[in-house]
């Protein structure tokens, strides 16, 4: 069970219309890739973010699934496109089957 | 026992054998992966971008960024990780751009690549190389 887990997003506030956007997204996991060993050479158990999705208004912009080779404190940066106000929902999901949300409004205009 | 030259011979081919085998292996996994992704269909090379450092100093946190015109989706490699697979991204209908860019872990100097399926069907790869100086998968 991951501890600490905050996700972090940046969305610009406003755009216009059809306007393409930059998101940069960022959360605090360990990410546990399963290959390491402690002290005593016991591997540790794997512990990672499998699945992240990014979507506006109930309409994917993008959907990603993680593997361990991605790095601690996963970051993800795409362009999205807005054709009207609304909210983005970004999800991640956790191997032990906690989700993590965070939503995001923005305004056209 | 006694070893004979021939014996010792024998043993020491045997040897350098066992030590060859690991690398198939690993090609296999990355071309299990690339078929699984494109359903055994024909890859093209070119027409992906990888935005990756030539040298990575720590291979914990490598920025690596992915484009391709008009791709649905696009596969990352890492070819020399203890498992090959890095992340799917899948674009929806309100992705500005076919690209992605993320952080991932490389266990050491390997090949980077990413495969692309293309709204038409078909698929497109390239590969960059990253020299990494410390690795990340634990080593």
């Amino acid at each position: 069970m991951a501890s600490g887990v905050k996700p972090r997003v940046k969305v610009p506030k406003s755009a216009s219309a059809g306007e393409a956007i930059t998101i940069k997204t960022l959360i605090s996991h360990p990410m546990e890739s399963g290959q390491r060993k402690d002290g005593d050479g016991n591997p540790i158990p794997r512990s990672i973010i499998n699945h992240f999705t990014c979507t506006f208004n109930g309409e994917t912009v993008i959907d990603v699934k993680m593997e361990p080779a991605i790095s601690t404190n996963p970051y993800f940066e795409f362009e999205a496109t807005v054709p009207e106000s609304g909210t983005f929902e970004f999800t991640w999901q956790d191997d032990d089957g906690s989700t993590y949300t965070e939503t995001k409004e923005i305004t056209v205009g | 026992m006694t070893l004979s030259r021939r014996d010792t011979l024998f043993l020491g081919a045997g040897a350098a054998l066992a030590a060859a085998l690991p690398m198939p292996a690993m090609a296999d996994a990355v071309a299990d992966a690339i078929s699984a992704f494109t359903g055994g269909a024909d890859v093209a090379e070119g027409g992906v971008t990888i935005d990756a450092p030539e040298i990575a100093e720590n291979g914990n946190t490598v920025p690596v960024g992915v484009s391709a015109e008009g791709a649905e989706s696009i596969m990352v490699l890492a070819t020399g990780n203890p498992t090959p697979a890095v992340a799917t991204f899948t674009f929806g209908a309100l992705a500005a751009s076919q690209s992605g860019s993320t952080r991932i872990r490389l266990a050491k100097t390997q090949d980077v690549i990413a495969v692309a399926k293309i709204a038409d069907g078909s698929f497109k790869q390239a590969s960059a190389t990253v020299k990494v100086t410390i690795g990340g998968c634990g080593g």
